[in-house]
């Protein structure tokens, strides 16, 4: 195994652009997971960021909270500010593992894993994040809903690095977060649900139900013609166009399908005029 | 390359050597990239106390305070705590441990000291009450032995000793 220390970012970035198939480590609640059982991944490179602290801090502009890349799930569990302002983040940080992992844990690494099931992914994309990337030949921007193309795969070349995450501060008039999993704490998310309503419109975003996480758009259309629904079963044609839910050693398609449905529906009875 | 190498910046294949404070004493020592904080606590360090459990981060046998919040150290690479500060059950008195004994919060005693470490940090963080109840907060510390009430209530017992109170969530599931 080859340990890449950069002291700043700068060195980072050139260790990454140096060595392109090195694996940029945070918390590394991701990566150690697999260490004990898979010595090939000893052979890896990783560039460790624990030492960059500058990456750590999140903050609050007039317009924006900022994450930094190496900001921790606790970071923002322990915001009092996040808790009023952007609860979701709360919300779905708590369901990441259970502390010890919370105060490991980066928002920017579970994005960067790409897991299908990561939790802090559907909040951060119901709240329109910005994913900032930086690397030596210069610094880009993608919204978080664009920056998956596939299982596993995303908008981030192996040079770059996530630097920040943007999340504009707007008023919401709704907010809501749900994790459907085997037991209430610790679980792997079956089936999870994120959606959010301003005057930016509806967003409503899975995981755990496609190949990665992602916006819902046919469901986002739906409630904002206001559509009559009437029952769950209302809701599946619109879930089978945006999601394709499969059968792993968690659940069954057909499962999650079906209280993707429920949730929904029961989430959105008592707040939309459309819904019976 | 060299193969070694203080930890400070640069590359490093060989070992690295790192300086941490350990239970409020300077500890210096060569690890190599890929050991965990556990191995060398357990076999480097003559620390036994921390248990390897699931080694995946769900048991919580292995919790230790890295700059003082509860980590699973069978995550931490031993060269990130370069320069920070680690607490492990060691460090605790075992007089502290009078409430659980008394409640029976242990019995074959595999999770007993990520327990008591994970307790540890809530009786002096009272504050975390406002916001969580200590089944929370416990979460990730899992017991097949006990069934968790014993647990919850050795904490309960902790806090109203030291003057504050367990909070309305103390004992909500």
């Amino acid at each position: 195994m080859r340990i890449l220390l950069p002291g700043t970012l700068e060195e980072a970035l050139q260790m990454l652009a140096a060595t392109p198939d090195a694996t940029p480590m945070a918390g590394g609640t991701d990566l150690l997971v697999h260490w004990p059982q898979h010595p090939e991944l000893h052979e890896r490179s990783y560039v460790d960021l624990s030492g960059l602290e500058d990456l750590r801090p999140h903050r609050w502009t007039d317009h924006e909270l900022v994450l930094g890349g190496l900001t921790s799930y606790w970071d923002v569990i322990t915001d009092r500010r996040a808790r009023v302002e952007l609860p979701l983040l709360i919300e779905a940080g708590r369901q990441v593992g259970a502390v010890q992992i919370q105060t490991r844990g980066t928002w920017a690494g579970n994005i960067a894993n790409g897991s299908p099931a990561a939790d802090g992914v559907p909040v951060l994309m119901a709240y329109d994040a910005l994913v900032v990337l930086q690397s030596t030949r210069g610094r880009s921007e993608v919204p978080l809903a664009e920056f998956y193309v596939g299982y596993k795969e995303m908008r981030r070349k192996p040079d770059e690095l996530i630097t920040q995450i943007r999340l504009p501060r707007r008023e919401y008039d709704l907010q809501i977060f749900e994790k459907v999993g085997s037991r209430q704490a610790q679980a792997i998310t079956k089936v999870g649900i994120a959606i959010t309503h301003s005057a930016a419109g509806w967003r409503v975003v899975s995981n755990s139900m496609a190949p990665f996480v992602c916006r819902c758009h046919s469901m986002e259309r739906l409630l904002q013609d206001g559509r009559p629904v009437s029952s769950p079963d209302d809701l599946l044609p619109a879930i089978r166009e945006d999601v394709s839910p499969i059968d792993d050693i968690r659940s069954t398609a057909e499962y999650r399908e079906r209280v993707m449905a429920r949730v929904l529906y029961y989430d959105l009875l008592d707040v939309c005029p459309s819904f019976s | 390359m060299s193969q070694r190498k203080t930890a400070g910046r640069g590359a490093a294949a060989g070992e690295l050597r790192i300086s941490f404070t350990l239970n409020g004493e300077p500890a210096t020592l060569e690890v190599s990239p890929s050991e965990r904080l556990l191995d060398i606590l357990r076999y480097r360090l003559g620390l036994p106390g921390t248990k390897e459990g699931c080694a995946e981060g769900e048991c919580g046998a292995c919790t230790v305070l890295l700059d003082g919040l509860p980590v699973d150290s069978c995550l931490v690479p031993a060269y990130q705590v370069r320069g920070r500060r680690v607490e492990t059950i060691e460090a605790l008195d075992p007089a502290d441990m009078a409430h659980y004994h008394a409640r029976g919060t242990t019995q074959c005693g595999a999770c007993t000291p990520g327990v008591v470490v994970t307790a540890s940090w809530i009786v002096r963080h009272p504050e975390l009450l406002e916001t969580h109840s200590i089944r929370d907060l416990m979460a990730g510390n899992l017991c097949r032995c006990t069934g968790y009430d014993g647990i919850i209530e050795g904490v309960v017992d902790e806090l109203e000793e030291r003057g504050g109170s367990a909070g309305p969530g103390a004992h909500r599931s």
